[in-house]
């Protein structure tokens, strides 16, 4: 490590103590000016301000104040709830923005300042720290000394930033207000482009969307002597900028569904809710055709293109959930377990996820046709609230990357994710697409199957002369990278001998292997 | 109940024992080892010094394979064979009687009986237990040499490279891996070495190794006087059987075990497979020894198949083979001697900047293609062995070329290049280029 790059990981941390730090740099007053501000629903406001007053204008903790108007709002819906007036139960979360209009402290007096110092710290640091990397090495496979770091091999490091992402999750999810500072940050940048304050998605879809970038640049570092790997980078990039960060916040400001238009059900498994499928028809045209290319996606494009290309043009071309983990998660690829029994784990856990996501929009478009929510006796509402937790929060989020050093970092995709499955589905009995492995070139060293980030244990198949044509493999090439012998290649051929005879070419007297 | 016996867990034991049981052998297999429990794959060794697997990660089969396929491991080392009584004698003290016997103990690395070469920090390069060895002797290190230009020299390079190890490389020859490459491929490979940092000496034999305290080596010294510092010294220059412990024992063995072309040896029941071989009649333009991992496995396939009752001979087909220095790769099919051969017409071709390079040999006087070296692109096996077994004609070699790319999909094409050199070189050849670019190969 030369100085350039421990000037870059002093930055790095800095802007990550600081950006811990800022959490307890606030404190929390709340006036009665504030909460008639926040609170515009005048019957909430009547309800909820008696028991509000009793911390108006104290100076208080984050943790107090955000308890305390819990405990407001707690105590006057168990009065509703006892009472059996249902309707009266408030569902507004009141917390977030009355934690936000109560802040006063660093953040709020210097917000842009914070976010500068903050984004140009992290990006400034990783930049010189990548700059640096391999430098003066010819270029090659560069996978040096990777089992022995901490952070790379489940050491304290990757076990510390692997508990990290999944409070950022956590907090994220559940207890946003929390995180009150690190979603103010944004509020200058979404202040210019459409004139209110950020919201915790959009704190995420920023630090989300950096994240790709700044991987990506690394991964155009590491792997610049591949065309295959510089392009798929490329498009990952690509579509996390424009599809998935910049084109849904033009559709807003424009007053139109704010959508990620390459985001596919069941991945994107609100599609068919009543309020997304709403949204789309009260916005006229442009919304009908929206929805229509959605459904085309899902029952066309999903088919056709896998059929072609294999499901790769999905998983590490297009996908965000894919460009993180080719991009931010290519350190932890070798994590994957490569075990029979993860396989079968994996294909009873990821069909089952596709089976609960067909159930619950099953049942989410049977209560938006007949406007009945009960079926069988479950309410289609409490269905779509466990798959939001469990799959939506839980699976994708939390386990999905907070575990990458931890079991690499296509656990989700490959485990979890409905649309990988029906992917895969297509993949694995008709499409195009295969790895061919080179005659009896294989020497079983294993580099295949330890960077298959799918946890596919490449090398069964090679060294036996087999296609390797596994629903699970994104296609992200590395296996091929990685072989010293030339012996893996993706291709796209005309099905006719695409499940293959093992033969390994070499031996006049050989016999299928 | 018949009982097989198998020394070793290397490529060819393994690849004989799980090719018994794919074939319906039912009877009872035993394999032993000294080296590791289970069977792993020595070619990757270097990627656990460098730290791109862990020793997990080199086993091809996970543990359970074994039992499950009901093959005997036994973690232990053969003293001797008893071909009298078909017992051996175990390290442990154990004996295990056999009815019949593989031996596949594959090879040791060559020493020369240099003085000092018995200094700590010397050694070679082959097992599990010569990997753990060099982790211990590199430790903190900051100076290394090794000796002899060959595949596992280049390979020991790499490794301590990754460790800033500083690195001079000794070859005896006047090219690197001089009984096998020709000069001009050998110099691109030099080139490449050199940047990677390695002090490469060509035409330099070691001598002697001195030490300063006695006991750790600190220096080698070469026949032409020449002293170079070193911590460490690898020495790389060729592996032989090893087959020391059958020494006493009544199976002929001479470089190797001496085996008929069904790998009988000279007794009854006993049979031998892999590097530890010397064939007595080797096939057709095939040396008597021959150490690589496909010949195991190959010898391994075949014998499962004649102890099943097929009644074939080793047959390998046209040799191939394929390596990796540093960053080129290298495949090789058919035949490409260090020196033109008098029937031959040879075709060299490389690209002005990056490390790619084909050498090709056909017949002067009747256009067969013989063989071929290729750096930094990929070929096809299949498309090589089928030219090379219907003796196909250069110019139909060359024509088809395009079909014999395996490289990634995006990658650059080189074929356009190859072939208008060639036909700049050999006019009267005709050569039809068929290449399409990668986009119609995508909507092909």
């Amino acid at each position: 490590m030369n100085t350039i790059q421990k000037i870059g990981i002093i930055a790095f941390c800095s802007s990550l103590f600081i950006f811990i730090g800022l959490l307890f740099t606030s404190s929390f007053t709340l006036t009665s000016e504030i909460t008639g501000e926040v609170i515009n629903d005048s019957s909430h406001f009547e309800s909820l301000s008696p028991g509000l007053e009793e911390i108006y204008d104290k100076q208080l903790e984050k943790p107090e104040f955000i308890s305390s108007v819990n405990a407001v709002k707690e105590a006057v819906n168990q009065q509703y709830r006892n009472n059996e007036e249902w309707d009266k139960v408030i569902h507004t979360d009141y917390t977030l923005s009355l934690t936000r209009a109560a802040l006063s402290g660093p953040v709020k007096s210097n917000t842009l300042l914070w976010l500068l110092v903050i984004l140009g710290l992290s990006t400034l640091g990783a930049l010189m720290y990548i700059s640096q990397k391999w430098k003066d090495q010819p270029a090659g496979i560069k996978n040096d000394h990777l089992m022995f770091r901490s952070m790379t091999n489940r050491g304290i490091i990757g076990i510390a930033l692997g508990v990290f992402l999944i409070l950022f999750y956590i907090f994220l999810y559940k207890l946003p207000a929390y995180i009150i500072e690190w979603i103010m940050l944004f509020d200058p940048v979404t202040m210019l482009i459409k004139g209110e304050p950020a919201s915790q998605w959009f704190m995420y879809g920023f630090f989300y969307t950096m994240a790709i970038v700044i991987m990506g640049i690394r991964m155009f570092k590491k792997y610049r002597h591949s065309n295959y790997q510089l392009l798929r980078t490329t498009s990952v990039m690509f579509f996390q900028v424009s599809f998935a960060f910049m084109i849904p916040e033009i559709l807003y400001i424009l007053n139109l569904p704010s959508v990620d238009l390459k985001n596919i059900w069941p991945l994107d498994y609100t599609f068919f809710f009543e309020y997304r499928l709403n949204e789309y028809i009260e916005s006229g045209t442009i919304g009908i055709w929206m929805m229509v290319w959605g459904i085309i996606l899902i029952i066309i494009g999903v088919p056709l293109l896998t059929y072609f290309y294999g499901k790769r043009w999905y998983c590490s071309w297009v996908c965000g959930c894919g460009g993180l983990a080719e991009t931010l998660g290519d350190p932890y690829r070798h994590l994957s377990d490569k075990s029979l029994k993860a396989w079968k784990v994996e294909r009873v856990l990821v069909h089952s996820v596709l089976v609960f996501a067909v159930v619950m929009t099953g049942a989410v478009l049977y209560t938006y046709f007949t406007g009945k929510a009960n079926i069988i006796g479950i309410s289609s509402y409490e269905i779509r609230s466990w798959y939001g937790f469990g799959i939506g929060f839980i699976f994708s989020g939390a386990i999905g990357t907070g575990f990458y050093p931890f079991m690499g970092n296509r656990v989700w995709c490959r485990f979890g994710c409905p649309l990988a499955a029906y992917l895969g589905l297509v993949q694995r009995f008709k499409s195009r697409f295969r790895i061919t492995t080179n005659g009896g070139q294989c020497i079983s060293c294993g580099n295949c199957s330890t960077y298959c980030e799918m946890g596919i244990d490449v090398r069964w198949y090679a060294q036996r002369g087999q296609n390797i044509i596994r629903s699970s493999c994104v296609g992200c090439g590395v296996c091929s990278s990685v072989c010293p012998r030339g012996v893996l290649n993706l291709e796209v051929k005309d099905g006719k001998g695409r499940f293959g005879n093992k033969v390994l070419t070499g031996n006049e007297n050989t016999v299928s292997s | 109940m018949e009982k097989i016996v198998i020394i070793g867990n290397g490529i060819s034991g393994v690849t004989f024992a799980r090719f018994m049981r794919k074939l319906g052998y039912q009877e009872q297999l035993i394999i032993i080892s000294s080296e590791t429990k289970h069977f792993f794959s020595r070619t990757a060794l270097m990627y656990i010094y460098m730290g791109h697997m862990e020793y997990k990660h080199t086993k091809p089969y996970e543990d359970f394979f074994w039992s499950k396929n009901n093959i005997e491991l036994v973690y232990d080392h053969v003293k001797k064979v008893n071909t009298q009584d078909k017992s051996l004698k175990l390290e442990s003290g154990e004996a295990i009687n056999y009815d019949k016997l593989v031996i596949a103990t594959g090879s040791k690395p060559n020493f020369f009986g240099w003085p000092g070469e018995k200094y700590n920090g010397i050694q070679g390069l082959y097992s599990y237990q010569d990997l753990q060895k060099m982790e211990k002797n590199t430790e903190g290190i900051k100076k290394a040499v090794i000796i002899g230009g060959g595949l596992i020299g280049v390979e020991m390079a790499e490794m301590l490279r990754t460790r800033d190890i500083e690195v001079t490389f000794l070859v005896r020859e006047g090219h690197f891996w001089g009984n096998v490459l020709p000069r001009e491929e050998a110099e691109m490979i030099a080139d490449h070495m050199r940047k990677h940092h390695i002090n490469l000496h060509f035409n330099a034999q070691a001598s002697e190794c001195k030490s300063k305290d006695g006991k750790r080596v600190s220096s080698v010294l070469t026949t032409e006087g020449e002293e170079f510092e070193a911590d460490f010294v690898g020495i790389t220059a060729g592996v032989s059987p090893n087959i020391d412990f059958l020494k006493e024992s009544n199976i002929e063995t001479d470089k190797g075990v001496l085996i008929d072309e069904k790998f009988q040896t000279s007794v009854n029941d006993i049979y031998s497979i892999g590097d530890c071989v010397q064939h007595r009649n080797p096939p057709a333009g095939r040396k008597s020894i021959e150490q690589v991992w496909y010949t195991g496995r190959i010898m391994g396939e075949t014998l499962a198949q004649i102890l099943t009752g097929k009644d074939v001979r080793y047959n390998p087909g046209p040799w191939f083979n394929s390596a990796k220095f540093f960053d080129i790769e290298f495949q090789t099919y058919g035949t490409i001697d260090v020196e033109k051969q008098e029937n031959e017409n040879r075709f060299f071709w490389k690209h002005p900047k990056n490390n790619v390079a084909i050498h090709l040999a056909f017949d002067k006087n009747t256009g067969r293609f013989i063989g071929i070296n290729n750096f930094g692109i990929r070929l096809r096996h299949e498309f090589f062995d089928k030219k090379l077994k219907m003796k196909a004609h250069i110019s139909e070699v060359m024509s088809d070329l395009n079909e014999a790319t395996f490289d990634p999909e995006f990658f650059r094409s080189y074929e356009d290049e190859i072939i208008s050199e060639f036909k700049n070189s050999y006019p009267e050849i005709e050569v039809k280029n068929q290449h399409k670019p990668w986009y119609k190969k995508i909507f092909a």
